[in-house]
């Protein structure tokens, strides 16, 4: 089989197969769903202030789809990008709350090392409990997504919040992320549009993890782990260090998304900071095929899904915002679950062309 | 606190224990067979909506509970052809399985009802009324056995019975049964039972289809048992602390019970009380919510006894080469 | 050909056929394993199938007994055309299979196994009685005892093939059909296998024995068949034939069975063992206690029945398994449990290992050659440097090693899976060979691997062996044991039962000593 029928008809026959299933859906419902797609695209890239929208939560799926990839090619299914990303808010919050930071560039880097270092403590547990004890990591990370929403409640309700204040959230940062305005003003983005140049980290966090997966040795001895576990220990490669570090920097990437939603766009921490950006992850790492290319590209369409559904429910209330959850869905569905339902018979046709041409 | 106060609390344990028993036997036909079901908290879901929604249309519970079955049942299946079918990743199936609910419960209950995702509240037949057992008011007056059997014992929901009742069952149909010897097979070396002349599809068909069917009761008494309608996302995790209890259970149905019984009893706490005073440290009601996660963490680190899964849990069964 | 008229036209005055197939043909994605393949079996005999790893044997059999679905082809049971799309139909025809890889139940006891799938009714209490009296009946008519309330794991290897025997007789098989029974077993233990097939045999039972080993074919077959490469090369009688025609028509030619060397010149002691333990992951003693030792230029060859702790002397030594003891590399003591006992620490002091398993554990199947000629030295400086794999060099490696070892096709670019057995194990042994190594670890060197490349496997050993180094061969056949080693140790449950010199010894000597009978009782 062909490598292109592989890395791109497969996901693009299955993404056609979700979003026509979807579009069965709100036929039901009784839109057009032809009128809705229209919508859908216009509200997300019609403009530049959709491009913002679309752009800024393109920029919270890469970190969240990068993180599962890694830890795809360790064959490990890192299921607690949301508890992650929601600690990654906390050490945001903490650090950026800590001093007056001078200058944005000064608190982001500190930011991203506050955040990285508590999205990847919170994977570093279950990753020892998988690594020492043999504790499923599926099941141990959903566990501490729970743990994660339960501990930012308590954290927020009684210690960080404003003295006084009744809303559970800290007070705001004294930093502020320059804006897509402030950077391309001949674009003409709206003020008001969320994009700002965390973008800009999310498509260096892209390069760094092909760099990482392809060409060092730590990305060699991952994907070997991955492959063949037994291989791995033949070959004197350590499972408890590639479990270890492969979730370490799962989790880090995780935490990077709260640079984005915490530091870029609210500037205080707040309850559920990470909207089941998380879990959006998922269906993008499936998507992308664990590829950075395939991660950006799948992260840039739920972008435009998030932002043109935003949209579509303004002009069809009819169409909640929960039909992008189930878009969602089924994209993990058809290009995770269901995967061999296409790939079998598009397999069996290009071996018999094959046969043919032979 | 007085025996009233204590029986209140056990009475709420019972409640909050039906829905995470149900799904946790549900899991277990599903898990002993070897698929792994982290889907548990969207068929309940879906569930729970369409068994709020029949119930709302005809006023009949029973209309509504079926309604529900059929929609737990068909995730189900959607659960089978992905994972057994098409051998795909049972885990990702699971995850899909969830979005899907928590999505189309809202997208169809709007479109429906036109009222945000909810269904309207229900009352009288729409709902499962609590069966007073007999003698219930005669013996309440009796010294302690009285209130424990008014009170505790009595005045459920049907459901909350035919839940108790599928624990003895469970153990019935898995340890002296055919059907239950080939379902723990299924689960531990497919690859036998397929050499020995039966179909490992259709036994992992038949054991999901139980899972969806008790899922879709356990869903059904969310909506109609313990609450009077559906909210968006009702679950609220149930489904994954039933997946705790299987774990906690070591996949045994009498095990199931008592794990059940204590998370319920951790949830009627949390309910009750804001904070708790534990040996002077005030502990907070989120550590309460928590725990059950924090107990499955412990359990499967092994600090506490080994949670051993059925062997060939997780794995689509390919015939070797 | 004359041998299969002659065998065919006897067959046709005289007894009834159990089995005939005709014209059946099966293919795995690209590859053809069973090529028109047409065979008939009589009845109340006991027929064998040989044939070189590969040659197709597991699947025609598992297409007889519905495990896979020919693409062409009928089948015959008692002269009645019959569909076998699935097992249930097999041994709704009287058919039993033992596979090579045993089909049972772990945590269940053996009367659980034995009933599975031929359960009487939905309860399971009626079934479980009528089985434990059928079993100690069958332990009366064939000396085949086996506690019925035990539970499968619990039991030995020897025993489990008799639970799967048990259950095909439960299911009233007529006709059995054993995948290379003898694998898992001691002599002595095959032997008494061997006494229940003459046994089954003389009740009527058709015994349908796959094996790639020559002895067992004519100590205990009345007809033979003889597959290579997919396809059916003869069937005759035993008693017309030999072991040396048998050879040649499972190759295709003459076969050497001797490896040509000189005697060994031993130097310098290269490694001490001492008194090494190993338990495995259950807690259980798998070395109990080994001492050896290897000498520079000398093949120190490790007989044995699978199972008996060989595998974990090969991972302790070479650095995946803990251990405890000791054990010197050039009089240096290595690390068996602590930081450095791991295969990369290994390596580094010398040690190259050609592991048993090349699959699993030897290669990463969906890696590239290339990459695979890396694994596990990936720290060197020639394949990385810094943080980074210098990817470059690692192709331009492998391009000279496929040269150098006649991997076929010679592409680095290629996934290792889509390279056949043979050249997949060149890929690993030249990878390991060409360290150079002080000690080479080689297990299973030739399993699963073409003729022509086994020749050329084992002249690298014995240039490696030549060139003053210390080889450690780890085989369970007897006959690569005897060609290549200088000296041979011969292991059992764990311990080491005794050495030998290949020139003062012999298979029954061997084959006694594997089955932990101490010199003296032979």
């Amino acid at each position: 089989m062909p490598k292109w029928v592989d890395i791109l008809l497969i996901p693009l026959i299955n993404l056609a197969l979700a979003l026509f299933v979807s579009g069965l859906v709100v036929a039901y419902i009784g839109e057009n769903p032809f009128e809705a797609v229209a919508i859908l695209v216009k509200g997300a890239v019609g403009s530049p202030y959709g491009w913002g929208y679309t752009l800024y939560y393109t920029t919270n799926f890469i970190f969240t789809g990068l993180a599962v990839a890694v830890a795809f090619h360790a064959r490990l299914f890192n299921i607690g990008g949301e508890g992650q990303a929601g600690l990654g808010g906390l050490g945001v919050a903490l650090v950026l709350l800590a001093l007056p930071w001078p200058h944005w560039s000064i608190a982001l880097l500190a930011a991203m090392v506050g955040a990285m270092a508590f999205g990847a403590f919170w994977a570093a547990i279950p990753a020892y409990l998988l690594a020492k004890r043999g504790s499923h990591i599926v099941i141990t990370t959903i566990m501490f997504n729970f743990i994660a929403s339960a501990l930012l409640v308590y954290l927020l309700v009684n210690v960080i919040k404003v003295p006084g204040s009744m809303s559970p959230e800290t007070a705001r940062f004294g930093v502020s992320l320059p804006n897509a305005n402030d950077v391309l003003p001949w674009v003409g983005f709206p003020r008001s549009t969320p994009l700002n140049v965390t973008f800009v980290v999310a498509l260096l966090a892209c390069v760094a993890v092909w760099v990482l997966i392809w060409r060092t040795r730590l990305g060699y001895e991952i994907r070997a782990y991955g492959h063949s576990e037994p291989a791995a220990l033949y070959a004197g490669i350590s499972p408890v260090r590639i479990i270890m570090v492969t979730m370490l920097i799962s989790g880090g990437l995780s935490g990077l998304m709260a640079i984005n939603a915490v530091m870029g766009e609210a500037e205080r921490l707040v309850l559920d900071p990470v909207q089941g950006a998380g879990f959006v992850g998922i269906a993008v790492a499936l998507m992308g095929r664990s590829h950075p290319v395939g991660v950006f590209l799948a992260a840039l369409l739920f972008g435009m899904l998030y932002q043109g559904g935003a949209e579509l429910e303004f002009e069809r209330p009819a169409i909640t915002r929960e039909m992008i959850v189930v878009i969602q869905a089924l994209v993990i569905l058809f290009t995770g679950a269901l995967d061999n339902m296409v790939r079998s018979p598009v397999e069996r046709f290009f071996v018999n062309l094959n046969k043919r041409a032979a | 606190m007085d025996l009233l106060g204590v029986l209140q609390i056990l009475d709420s344990t019972v409640r909050m224990a039906t829905p995470l028993l149900l799904a946790c036997l549900a899991g277990l036909f599903s898990e002993r067979a070897g698929i792994f079901d982290i889907g548990l908290e969207g068929k309940m879901l879906m569930a729970a909506f369409f068994a709020a929604a029949f119930a709302a249309f005809t006023g009949n519970v029973w209309i509504g509970l079926l309604a529900a079955i059929a929609a737990s049942l068909a995730l189900s299946l959607l659960h089978g052809l992905a994972s057994i079918t098409f051998r795909g990743n049972q885990l990702i199936s699971g995850v899909a399985i969830n979005f899907l609910a928590a999505g189309v419960t809202v997208v169809i209950g709007q479109a429906w009802f036109d009222l945000g995702g909810r269904t309207p509240a229900l009352e009288g037949a729409g709902r499962f009324q609590e069966v007073t057992l007999p003698f219930a008011d005669a013996l309440a007056p009796v010294p302690v056995f009285g209130p424990i059997y008014a009170e505790l014992i009595s005045g459920h929901s049907p459901l909350v019975y035919v839940a108790l009742l599928f624990v003895p069952l469970s153990w019935w149909v898995l340890f002296r049964t055919r059907f239950g010897l080939r379902l723990r097979a299924v689960g531990e070396n497919p690859a036998a039972v397929d050499t020995a002349g039966v179909s490992v599809v259709a036994l992992r068909f038949y054991a999901v289809g139980i899972c969806g069917v008790l899922c879709g009761i356990a869903g059904a008494y969310l909506a109609t048992g313990l609450a009077a309608g559906f909210v968006k996302d009702m679950s609220a995790g149930r489904g994954f602390i039933a997946l705790a209890a299987l774990i906690f259970a070591k996949w045994r149905p009498w095990y199931a019970l008592y794990a059940c019984l204590l998370f319920g009893f951790l949830e009627a706490i949390g309910n009750r009380f804001q904070s708790i005073e534990l040996l002077g440290i005030a502990v907070p009601s989120q550590f309460m919510q928590a725990l059950p996660y924090i107990l499955t963490v412990v359990i499967l680190a092994g600090f506490v006894g080994k949670a051993i899964p059925p062997r060939a849990g997780g794995e689509p069964y390919v015939k070797e080469r | 050909m004359s041998d299969v008229q002659t065998l065919q036209q006897g067959r046709s005055d005289g007894a009834a056929l159990a089995i005939e197939l005709r014209g059946i043909s099966k293919s795995f994605g690209p590859v053809q394993a069973n090529k028109d393949i047409s065979i008939q079996v009589a009845k109340g005999t006991i027929h064998g199938i040989i044939g070189e790893n590969g040659a197709g044997k597991s699947t025609l059999m598992s297409i007889l007994y519905g495990f896979y679905k020919a693409d062409a082809g009928e089948i015959f049971v008692g002269g009645q055309k019959t569909a076998i799309p699935d097992s249930q139909a097999a041994i709704a025809a009287g058919i039993g299979m033992v596979f090579q890889h045993f089909k049972l139940v772990e945590n269940f006891t053996v009367l659980e196994n034995v009933i599975l799938g031929a359960e009487e009714g939905g309860l399971l209490k009626p079934s479980l009685g009528k089985a434990r009296k059928l079993l100690g009946q069958l332990a009366k008519d064939y000396e085949m005892d086996v506690d019925p309330d035990a539970v499968i794991e619990d039991l030995s290897v020897g025993l489990h093939q008799r639970v799967e025997i048990l259950k095909a007789l439960y299911r009233q098989a007529d006709i059995l059909i054993l995948d290379e029974p003898t694998g898992v077993l001691t002599p002595s233990e095959a032997d008494h296998l061997f006494r229940i097939l003459k046994g089954l045999r003389d009740q009527g039972k058709t015994i349908i024995l796959i094996t790639h080993k020559l002895r067992e074919i004519m100590d205990i077959t009345d007809t033979v068949s003889v597959m290579r490469r997919g396809e059916m090369t003869a069937t005759v009688k035993t008693r017309d034939t030999s072991p040396e025609q048998l050879a040649e028509l499972m190759v295709g030619r003459k076969v050497l069975l001797r490896v040509d060397k000189v005697p060994a010149t031993p130097g310098k002691t290269v490694l001490e063992v001492e008194n090494l333990r190993v338990r495995d992951a259950q807690g259980v003693e798998r070395l109990k206690g080994v001492s050896l030792d290897i000498r520079a230029g000398e093949v120190l060859g490790i007989a044995g029945v699978a199972g008996n702790g060989q595998s974990e002397l090969l991972e302790v030594l070479g650095g995946y398994a803990t251990g405890d003891g000791v054990v010197r590399l050039n009089g240096q003591a290595i690390d068996l449990s602590g930081r450095y006992s791991d295969g990369r620490s290994r390596r580094a002091s010398g040690i190259a290992h050609v592991p048993e398993d090349r699959q699993r554990e030897g290669l990463i199947m969906d890696y590239h050659a290339w990459e695979n000629t890396g694994f596990g030295y990936h720290h060197d400086p020639a394949y990385s440097s810094g943080i980074f794999m210098n990817n470059r060099a690692l192709k331009q490696d492998t391009i000279d090693k496929m040269e150098r070892f006649d991997v076929r096709p010679p592409n680095p670019n290629l996934q290792a899976k889509s390279f056949s057995g043979g050249n997949q194990q060149k890929i690993v042994v030249a990878r390991e060979i060409e360290r150079n190594p002080d000690l080479l670890l080689i297990g299973q060197p030739t399993r699963g691997v073409d003729i022509g490349a086994i020749e050329f496997i084992h002249k690298q050993i014995v240039a490696l062996r030549d060139a003053g180094k210390a080889v450690l061969l780890v085989s369970v056949e007897l006959d690569e044991i005897m060609a290549l080693s200088d000296r041979i140790a011969v292991m059992f449950d764990g311990q080491i039962m005794g050495e030998r010199l290949p020139s003062e010894t012999n298979e029954t000597e061997l084959g006694l000593l594997m089955a932990g009978v101490q010199q003296g009782a032979a």
